[in-house]
């Protein structure tokens, strides 16, 4: 008999397929004995090395540009001549081959860890090494993403931003993650790559490899060992749901004609074709951390300017909201966020950064402002992180003052929602993201998946806060989005027109699922079932009720 | 013994690809050579991409180069060029 797990959905789709689970890091055991003959050890340890490294460079070989190099670098890590010798006097001074290979790793983690932030990706690379090394020497699973040979459903605990270099959507049919919550790196990596994925799936991790799920990323359900002609059902149905999708398009408006700008998020300039051609009117959301991340100071004017450039050109003569730096808290840089903040998601981050270094945000600005003036894009600037009006006129004044027409402020701060008549005559335009000002709202954490439903973007004092916002804007004529994960779900992006929200910004993939939903509602009816969303007792309750009065 | 003092032309240092490409090039030679930042610090192997890595060496900074033996010299003045050559803005 079929067993029906239930999570949250959060990329949509309907698909099917063998499951296989990610294992999880191996554990070095703290009793290994040697075996008393240090040269079978080190032939051991030796081997293992050579075997991860030789798969490292099968992998590189079949993997896609930037996820090639990623794992060439890392296979060159393997081969450290310095990283052997430490194995082999480890063995030599009677460690098992496990414990000095652990060890050995330990002694280079330490001194990357100590190099600063930006050596993160660097750290997290080494510790996957080390897990698959020892995994090969224990006989164990290896650590990671799987590779049955064959396209396949991903069942995790969680993903990390380093499992997922090498994620194959062409492999991966649907991610399922026994933790994780609707604003962690799985969900927003899974509605990038558009593969259905379902997050906090109580018992998923125990389903066995092999088992053939089907996996419904809309409604957040997951069906174990279901029957052949429910698995085609589904899959016609969900056919048929895409067709309907499709035959809908140009720009977002309510069945009665009242206009929402349907946009992009992106987060670079890979990438940046696919989601040039998705049918929207531009871009509401172009994170610009990626330029700084990872580097020990920050890219020069001209570096910036091209990269710009060629996102704007990308989007001819549409609309592109650039958001300037958002570093700090879980996005530290080495050049900027201040190291040993006792809680760095309250601490110097946004815009806050600008207090100690006002020089990388007015040379982000010129190279901005120069690139706007070479390209036909109607260019948009907002500040991440924005409390009070004060900061708000004196950013757009900024922005203003670079020669460009529209300065305005992410509302992500409980306090600048409650503000928000004060913040909108300030700057001209306003733009809330709901992930953060979730977490800030309910004091709790993004990364915290069992606090999921505090976080859900349903909850009703969410939804007040982004209403105070889009009925400031309203007032004053000023344009209020929404670029948060929340804009995709269909029926909230409903709620959000009813309460007022004037566009939305998402991943390509969830767009022509918002605009059909858009269509087929008046601005009446979306403002009545804001409403229903506003009177429920949580976020739960909200949905069930908006989704209730869908159907009737 | 041979050595070179150079400062580091790319501008995110001996990270990331500079690093690759300079690690590469000194397993290529037929000597061993050593690299350490000028300002102190033990020598490394500079074959070992791990210890570049861990030196931490930013653009800019003045960085050791030592060899030892037939053709030491030829690998120092490869190996100080490259790492004289802002590698992160080529190619």
């Amino acid at each position: 008999m079929a067993e029906t797990l239930s999570g949250i959905g959060v990329s949509p789709g309907v698909a099917a397929g063998p499951v296989a689970q990610m294992a999880a890091p191996p554990v070095v055991p703290t009793d290994a004995t040697p075996s008393g003959d240090p040269e079978s050890e080190n032939q051991a340890a030796m081997a293992a090395m050579r075997a991860v490294s030789a798969s490292l460079e099968e992998r590189a070989s079949r993997a896609p540009g930037e996820a090639a190099s990623v794992l060439a670098a890392q296979a060159m890590m393997a081969e450290d001549p310095t990283l052997a010798s430490k194995v082999t006097d480890g063995v030599q001074a009677g460690k098992a081959a496990v414990t000095a290979v652990a060890d050995a790793f330990e002694d280079f983690r330490a001194m990357l860890a100590a190099a600063g932030p930006y050596m993160a990706e660097r750290v997290a690379d080494l510790d996957d090494l080390r897990n698959r090394t020892v995994a090969t020497l224990l006989g164990v699973p290896m650590p990671g993403v799987p590779d049955p040979g064959h396209p396949f459903v991903l069942v995790a605990l969680d993903l990390a931003p380093a499992d997922t270099a090498t994620l194959d959507k062409d492999r991966v049919r649907a991610i399922i993650t026994e933790e994780g919550g609707p604003t962690s790196h799985t969900a927003i990596l899974a509605k990038s790559l558009g593969i259905p994925a379902v997050v906090t799936v109580h018992g998923a991790t125990g389903i066995a490899d092999g088992e053939t799920v089907l996996v419904d990323g809309t409604e957040g359900t997951v069906a174990v060992a279901p029957d052949e002609a429910t698995v085609q059902e589904a899959l016609d149905a969900e056919q048929a749901k895409l067709a309907a999708l499709q035959s809908v398009s140009g720009p977002g408006r309510t069945s009665d004609g009242h206009p929402v700008q349907l946009l992009v998020n992106i987060a670079g300039d890979k990438d940046l074709a696919p989601a040039a051609a998705a049918d929207s009117e531009g871009v509401g959301l172009f994170r610009t951390e990626f330029l700084f991340l990872d580097r020990p100071n920050a890219p020069t004017l001209e570096e910036q300017q091209a990269v710009y450039q060629r996102v704007f050109d990308a989007f001819g003569g549409r609309k592109v909201v650039v958001r300037t730096l958002d570093a700090g808290a879980d996005k530290p840089l080495e050049f900027v966020t201040v190291p040993d903040e006792p809680n760095p998601a309250l601490g110097v981050r946004g815009l806050r950064t600008s207090r100690r270094h006002p020089e990388l945000l007015e040379e982000q600005l010129t190279a901005v402002a120069n690139a706007a003036a070479a390209s036909q894009a109607q260019v948009w600037v907002m500040a991440p992180m924005v409390s009070t009006t004060a900061e708000a006129a004196a950013f757009a004044e900024q922005v203003r003052g670079h020669g460009l027409p529209s300065g305005g402020v992410m509302v992500e701060v409980p306090a600048a929602a409650i503000r928000a008549r004060h913040v909108a005559a300030a700057c001209d335009f306003m733009s809330i993201g709901t992930n953060d000002l979730s977490q800030y709202t309910y004091a709790a954490d993004r990364m915290a998946g069992e606090l999921a439903d505090l976080l859900d973007a349903w909850q009703p004092a969410l939804l007040d806060l982004v209403r105070m916002t889009a009925e400031a804007g309203k007032a004053l004529g000023k344009p209020v989005g929404v670029c948060g994960e929340a804009a995709s779900d269909p029926l909230l992006a409903v709620v959000f027109v009813g309460l007022g929200i004037t566009s939305l910004s998402m991943a390509p993939v969830s767009i022509p699922g918002v605009r059909a939903a858009l269509a087929g509602h008046t601005l009446a009816e979306c403002r009545g079932l804001a409403t229903l969303a506003l009177d429920a007792e949580d976020g739960r309750a909200a949905r069930n009720a908006v989704r209730n009065a869908n159907r009737s | 013994m041979p050595e070179r003092r150079v400062v580091i032309g790319s501008k995110v240092g001996l990270h990331a690809r500079p690093a690759a490409m300079f690690v590469q090039a000194a397993a290529k030679q037929p000597v061993k050579v050593t690299i350490a930042k000028s300002a102190g610090g033990n020598p490394v192997d500079a074959r070992s991409i791990l210890s570049v890595l861990a030196l931490d060496a930013r653009g800019g900074d003045e960085v050791v180069l030592v060899a030892e033996g037939d053709g030491a010299d030829e690998a120092l003045d490869e190996l100080a060029a490259l790492v004289a050559r802002d590698l992160d803005s080529e190619g």
